[in-house]
């Protein structure tokens, strides 16, 4: 089992950081060609602008959308969320996102830096209720979740952590905290597919 | 009721973090603010005059006014940052009060204090500075820079200062690493650094922050060069809006950022950007005409 990383921009180097803490293998993945052989893949925290348009531009968006609409497994986290977003609020145009994740979005929704925050959290992962810390930096809020999307975690009363199926999306950061739970459950997300298929 | 905390280190760095691998660009108004946000800029950098213009008006560079930021802050979604004169706190203040998400207390201003840099734990929004060597980029640390960049010459479109200042700092960090236990408290004296940031490199290799490349980058193959040598993303300032079609420079840039280690990419995308800035010959400008000096 390899696990994906998509390394158009952003914190992708944190992420690789916590599969190698977790013993998972994975791929640096920036071209179409590169998600051959892998079996999951992270969204990681950047510019969703920028992410997007690369994405478009260098033709990994058909191939993603197709392959998560398949029930190709997925870790977001922030930037990641907006990327795989159906719905957003406001400044829409902005993103061409890949529409497969069945939440509405609203972007930089806490305010600009200054209000970028940490809390702790409790969120639930499978029969187990983990404390983690939750970074948020110019964070979405999550508005408003489809019928097939379960929330595993809220933060003041909206979603910060959901799953539809086998994908996994976050308004924080876990990258940037202590802890692997988060990813060790995705992990056993993309073992199930892998021993479907 | 959770314990919500804003302007910590960790949430500073790590809006740093997020703008890994991505181009920065300086921008003097809301419309070149657009082009760079559609061009893929992760963030623009808000000034009243480019820093090749800076050089060739002359006269007391001061920060932005900040009629001008809000408008580049409405223009765009993506994080816009300002300079502020080394040393002065109140053009921070006026900043941060304003909202900007990253303040780079910079020596393309003309400094306003000739002794002590601002003292950035007293803010939420994270700043960035400029180094020439790891002594500077930890006494900027320690002073609590979220991020560093090399100082480069900037306003030159020449990337010779960069290179030696990524170079440098990437040189020295290396030769800590080698370096036994016993001889950090003398390495730290040498630095002019305090202990823990010397043992900290020394441990991890690296420098507790994000090290951008900035300073006279002004086409795609010298951002990629930066990256290679190490840098975690790129600044560009008078490289885009100096250049005949800053458009396609812009985004060619930013694809050579993603793709700094693919040469097929890198030829592909520098192909018919037009003219670029002209540049200086850096070993033509005299001491005074140097930027990378202020500041210590």
């Amino acid at each position: 089992m390899r696990i994906g990383i998509l390394g158009i921009q952003g914190d992708f180097d944190l992420h690789r950081k916590k599969l190698e803490e977790a013993g998972v293998e994975y791929r640096i993945v920036k071209k179409a060609e590169e998600l051959e052989g892998i079996d999951g893949i992270i969204f990681p925290g950047g510019e969703s602008t920028t992410i997007t348009k690369i994405l478009k531009r260098y033709e990994l968006d058909k191939t993603l959308r197709e392959k998560i609409s398949g029930g190709f497994p997925v870790f977001a986290t922030c930037a990641g969320i907006i990327m795989l977003a159906s719905k957003f609020e406001g400044r829409e145009e902005e993103v061409n996102s890949l529409g497969v994740l069945d939440v509405k979005i609203h972007r930089n929704a806490y305010g600009r830096q200054r209000e970028s925050f940490e809390v702790p959290l409790k969120v639930t992962l499978g029969s187990d209720e983990v404390e983690i810390t939750g970074v948020f930096i110019r964070a979405p809020k999550i508005v408003e979740v489809g019928k097939d999307v379960e929330v595993l975690g809220t933060f003041e009363g909206s979603p910060v952590l959901i799953r539809q199926g086998r994908i996994l999306a976050m308004t924080f950061h876990p990258e940037l905290s202590e802890g692997i739970e988060i990813y060790k459950f995705f992990e056993n997300l993309v073992k199930e597919r892998v021993s479907n298929v | 009721m959770n314990a919500i905390l804003t302007g910590t280190f960790k949430v500073k760095v790590g809006l740093a973090e997020m703008l890994k691998g991505g181009v920065i660009m300086d921008v003097t108004s809301a419309d070149q603010a657009k082009i760079a946000e559609q061009a893929g800029a992760v963030a623009v950098m808000a000034l009243e005059r480019v820093p090749a213009d800076i050089r060739k008006e002359g006269g007391v560079a001061r920060m932005a006014d900040p009629q001008k930021i809000i408008e580049i802050m409405e223009a765009v979604s993506i994080p816009v940052m300002a300079k502020v004169r080394i040393g002065h706190f109140v053009e921070a203040q006026i900043l941060e009060a304003l909202g900007v998400d990253f303040i780079d207390e910079s020596e393309v201003l003309t400094p306003a204090d000739e002794e002590y840099h601002i003292n950035k734990h007293q803010f939420k929004v994270p700043f960035v500075c400029g180094a020439r060597d790891l002594g500077e980029a930890l006494r900027r640390i320690t002073e609590g820079a979220a991020m560093l960049r090399t100082k480069g010459e900037a306003g030159t479109g020449n990337v010779v200062e960069a290179v030696r200042h990524m170079r440098k700092i990437q040189s020295e960090i290396k030769r800590l690493t080698t370096l036994g236990e016993e001889e950090l408290v003398a390495e730290s004296k040498k630095l002019g650094a305090p202990y823990e940031l010397v043992k900290y490199v020394h441990d991890n290799g690296k420098l507790p922050v994000p090290n951008f490349a900035a300073g006279g980058i002004a086409t795609p193959a010298d951002a990629a060069l930066m990256m290679q040598l190490g840098a975690e993303s790129v600044f560009v300032g008078s490289g885009i809006f100096k250049s005949e079609d800053p458009e396609k420079r812009a985004r060619a840039i930013v694809e050579a950022v993603t793709f700094y280690n693919d040469p097929e990419v890198l030829a592909r995308v520098s192909k018919g950007l037009g003219e670029p800035m002209r540049g200086i010959d850096v070993t033509k400008l005299s001491s005074d005409e140097l930027l990378q000096t202020r500041g210590w």
